[in-house]
């Protein structure tokens, strides 16, 4: 039987004033198993919790009820007076008399009855409260970071300033991502290649960092400060250690006619290459599709060339695993296919490009060494007529239905850029909206209308078609209501971007949340906007959202912070009001698990004693105390009544209906 | 008609911790009254209550029952109020089925913000309840004899 | 029948929410009859959403448009802007003396290469 003190709090009198504290008390007396009651003037003062304190150590409380303000004021500092005299600080239960009860009735009678109902129910629960235990789990100090573009490159260097070493798991052969593709970037038209790739060396040169490039996440175990990472290391069939950059291989190279992913498939490449000049590590790898002595056995031209002897053609997956306390996911995007629009004839013509594509068409380090040529025929286009809202903003399901967010200003970027460059092109933008909120995002628009004289036309497209060599792009302007036909040399397509397809399976490693649209969840959408629901999982870049270069680096940073938050902490206190299965009535029907949001439900073959010497295996549920968070969704889904709610059991609210329906 | 006036329902209204408990804290911060005879139980998110929970409610003489959870795509726990949605328009389809009017029971998505709405939200249910009168369909006989 | 009734009359038959266009004009883009007519389809669709029952009912683009639905498949919202015109030319043809072609008018228009089976289906589709 437990033995409960009730303590009412007049809280001066904004509870005395309405409720009749000393009555309440009084009355209280008479519950069973309430050995203790008092009123006091303030309860959370110093003297109040001595006078809690006091009464639990000369009556032995096992139990206590604070009559106070609202538990989400005050419990945590009730708690911590019952722990100071050694009460375990789940005992302490909180009904609400100031929020619920003195500050929204008016009358006495009413209020006191009323309060006299909350405290029953408080007690009601506290009786089948139970003793929790914070749980203690260990942190390891190493961070991982899956994708290594600016998003990656930013997060990891900021982890590694504190101290903390980082792993970067990038799965393409060098980091950088896509904004090492691009040409320039908006509002200020500073070169991308300039101030990224120092920060690629930068990245290299740390010895905090570890970068694992064409590597990919192949396995996650553990939670919250100790995961386990298995990493499959492919075969580049080049060793890292020995190669030292010089591109010897790639002259001698045979196979010449591998497309090159890096230049967005313009330009062709080596099997054996360096996908760019600054990559970062500056070294080869071999495309095994394309490689002859890989595919016939007969070659070998670069094993011979190469003086550093690091070619290796009998390289195979290798696999580490290693130790984390927190992930930080920034796979980053890619433009979506475009094979849905073909009123756009994007496949049909070699000059209708995608953005990113006029990106390398525009790249001093590009196909055309900067020099602005269409694909068809290498002239120069006069004519440029841009699309913007290419399957963004589109539910009919070819495309996507959100704003892609960057193509306004890359578009107004382009545009300024080719006016700025070759003033005799003519250049057109079909816009539906422009949207370009941000410093100096808006003038930079209005400059490539005012000072560039670009022709921003409002409308869409209905028809890209070819006519003598000329592509005829046919739209609407609607300012003018007409139906307008522009010969062009160059279609430009703002693509919508879609985040990169192989997040989908690292979001079901991680058991982090994923939207329908492969956008990975945020724990709260305004103010936990890094933070994947999955404890310790981190999220930074266009994986978490459409973003450009500014606010990606802004969120990584920021990711940053939170994990070096969480490895700073040498052990992480778990809440222990954390559902749990009884193993004698699961049935292992795996439906909690099915409901989780945090993956926290796993399951496991356990031995049970039938009697008789005989034992049979089964299969039962185990939650994860470090990882789950207490929502209590398993516990109502669980069709055999296994799961339960450590704090809020299904008795303990249960008996909480039945004081408050008690007339 | 003056006996429907005089009758005082009983309602039990389950509160999720992060946003309606929260929205409940700041209605009575605000001095923004309902009746009496609500009486809220916290529960850490709307998905916490089991449909045994009401009909255990209702069994022992409640006469309304009111689950408040966060609004949609703001659950603490991303998902939990997709369940509550989706369990108790289940579950009360099958009340009134039983005979316990629809306006006995309700889901209501109120943020931590929303002390005012909370409030409105708590003096139109009462309202509609007391309207109705005692519920008498579902109860345990046992409980009335006390 | 009342004006508002026509309306909604016109909602149903197009079975279109017009409030889902984002005015892109990607139906006037790709719309082949789009010279001939003097209501766009994008004005159909934004007349609708206005409630301008007059403008839709006095439109003549009614018996232009050429129902190819490029509009249909091209719009990016799911909205039909066909829809709307065909709801449009039946309630005009619903309308007494409405009807898009009088048989009195038929010997002067119809050339002699016009197959007749073109004619009946145009006669059942602009009028009663």
């Amino acid at each position: 039987m437990q033995k409960i003190g009730v303590f009412i709090c007049w809280c001066g009198s904004n509870i005395a004033a309405t409720v009749d504290v000393v009555r309440v008390a009084e009355e209280i007396k008479r519950e069973p198993g309430v050995v203790y009651s008092a009123d006091y003037q303030y309860m959370c003062s110093e003297n109040g919790q001595q006078l809690i304190k006091n009464a639990i150590k000369e009556y032995g409380l096992t139990g206590i009820v604070i009559g106070s303000c609202s538990p989400r004021m005050h419990e945590a500092t009730f708690r911590k007076a019952a722990e100071s005299v050694g009460l375990n600080p789940y005992m302490v239960e909180v009904a609400n008399l100031r929020e619920q009860v003195s500050w929204i009735h008016k009358d006495k009678e009413e209020a006191t009855e009323k309060a006299l109902i909350l405290v029953r129910t408080a007690i009601a629960k506290v009786r089948l409260n139970a003793p929790l235990k914070e749980g203690e789990s260990p942190v390891v100090k190493r961070a991982l970071v899956i994708g290594g573009g600016i998003a990656g490159i930013q997060a990891a260097l900021d982890i590694a300033e504190a101290g903390y070493p980082v792993d970067i798991v990038e799965k393409n052969a060098t980091i950088g991502g896509r904004m090492a593709q691009l040409d320039k970037t908006f509002p200020t038209l500073d070169c991308s290649a300039c101030i990224l790739t120092p920060k690629m060396v930068d990245c290299a040169q740390n010895e905090k960092i570890d970068i694992l490039s064409y590597s990919e996440i192949e396995e996650v175990k553990g939670y919250v400060g100790n995961f386990s990472v298995k990493i499959r290391k492919k075969a580049r069939y080049v060793d890292e250690t020995k190669c030292t950059g010089c591109k010897i291989c790639m002259t001698k190279c045979p196979s010449k006619k591998g497309l090159d992913e890096f230049n967005m498939n313009l330009k062709t490449r080596t099997a054996i290459h360096i996908p760019f000049a600054q990559a970062i590590p500056n070294v080869a790898v071999i495309d095994p599709e394309q490689c002859l002595k890989l595919k016939t056995g007969k070659c070998g031209i670069c094993q011979k060339f190469c003086g550093a002897g690091a070619i290796d053609y009998t390289m195979k997956d290798s696999f580490i695993e290693r130790q984390y306390g927190a992930i930080v996911v920034a796979t980053g995007f890619k433009p979506i296919d475009l094979t849905a629009f073909n009123e756009y004839g994007y496949a049909d013509n070699k000059d209708v490009v995608t953005s990113l594509e006029l990106e390398r068409l525009m790249n001093a380090a590009g196909p055309t060494n900067g020099v602005l040529l269409r694909p068809s025929d290498m002239t120069h286009p006069k004519v440029i007529t841009f699309i913007q809202c290419v399957g963004s903003r589109d539910v009919s399901g070819c495309g996507k239905p959100y704003c892609s967010k960057i193509c306004c200003m890359y578009t107004a970027k382009h545009a300024m850029l080719i006016r700025e460059k070759y003033p005799d092109t003519e250049v057109h933008v079909f816009y539906i909206d422009v949207r370009t909120p941000g410093k100096n995002y808006d003038e930079f628009y209005r400059r490539a209308v005012e000072q560039y004289n670009v022709d921003y036309i409002k409308g869409m497209v209905g028809k890209v078609y070819n006519e003598n060599g000329k592509l005829m792009v046919q739209g609407s302007d609607l300012l003018n209501n007409e139906q307008i036909v522009i010969p062009s040399d160059l279609v430009v397509l703002a693509t919508a971007i879609e985040p990169e397809p192989s997040v989908r399976k690292i979001a079901t490693l991680l058991t982090a949340s994923i939207d329908t649209n492969n956008f990975l969840n945020e724990s709260h959408p305004k103010l936990r906007p890094v933070e994947s629901p999955t404890a310790g999982v981190y999220l930074a870049g266009v994986c978490q959202g459409p973003k450009d270069i500014p606010e990606t680096v802004s969120q990584a940073s920021a990711c940053a912070a939170k994990v070096i938050g969480l490895l700073a902490k040498d052990k992480l206190k778990t809440n222990p009001c954390v559902a749990s299965s009884n193993e004698m009535m699961c049935n292992g029907c795996s439906q909690c698990a099915n409901v989780c949001a945090y993956g926290a439900i796993t399951y496991v073959d356990k031995e049970f004693r039938l009697g008789g010497g005989k034992t049979e295996i089964r299969r039962v549920a185990s939650v994860n105390p470090a990882v789950c968070q207490g929502c209590g969704a398993c516990t109502v889904t669980c069709p055999s009544g296994a799961m339960d709610l450590s704090g809020f059991s299904s008795k303990q609210i249960m008996s909480e209906v039945e004081a408050i329906c008690k007339k | 008609m003056q006996e429907v006036n005089n009758f005082t329902p009983n309602i039990v209204a389950f509160c999720c911790n992060w946003c309606s408990y929260a929205g409940a804290d700041l209605a009575g911060s605000s001095r923004l009254s309902y009746p009496a005879n609500v009486k809220i139980i916290r529960v850490p998110c709307s998905c916490r209550v089991n449909p045994m929970f009401v009909l255990k409610a209702f069994q022992q003489g409640a006469d309304g029952v009111i689950l408040c959870g966060c609004h949609p795509g703001d659950c603490h726990y991303v998902t939990g109020n997709y369940y509550t949605r989706r369990r108790m328009s289940l579950l009360f389809s099958f009340l009134n089925y039983m005979g316990i009017e629809k306006e006995r029971t309700r889901v209501e998505w109120v943020s931590a913000a929303e002390g005012a709405k909370f409030s409105e939200v708590m003096n139109d249910f009462v309202a509609k309840v007391t309207a109705l009168g005692e519920n008498k369909r579902l109860q345990d006989l046992r409980v009335k004899e006390e | 029948m009342t004006r508002q009734d026509t309306l909604e009359n016109i909602v149903r038959i197009s079975g279109t929410d017009a409030k889902k266009c984002m005015k892109c004009g990607k139906c006037d883009g790709r719309c082949p009859a789009y010279n001939d007519m003097d209501v766009k389809p994008h004005q159909f669709v934004n007349y609708v959403a206005e409630g301008k029952l007059e403008k839709l009912l006095a439109s003549h683009a009614i018996w232009n448009c050429l129902s190819c639905m490029a509009c249909v498949e091209r719009c990016p919202r799911g909205v039909a802007p066909q829809g709307v015109i065909e709801a449009v030319r039946d309630t005009v043809i619903r309308m007494q003396g409405n009807n898009g072609i009088k048989a009195e008018e038929i010997p002067p228009i119809v050339d002699e290469m016009i197959p007749q089976q073109l004619l009946v289906s145009a006669y059942r589709k602009y009028n009663k």
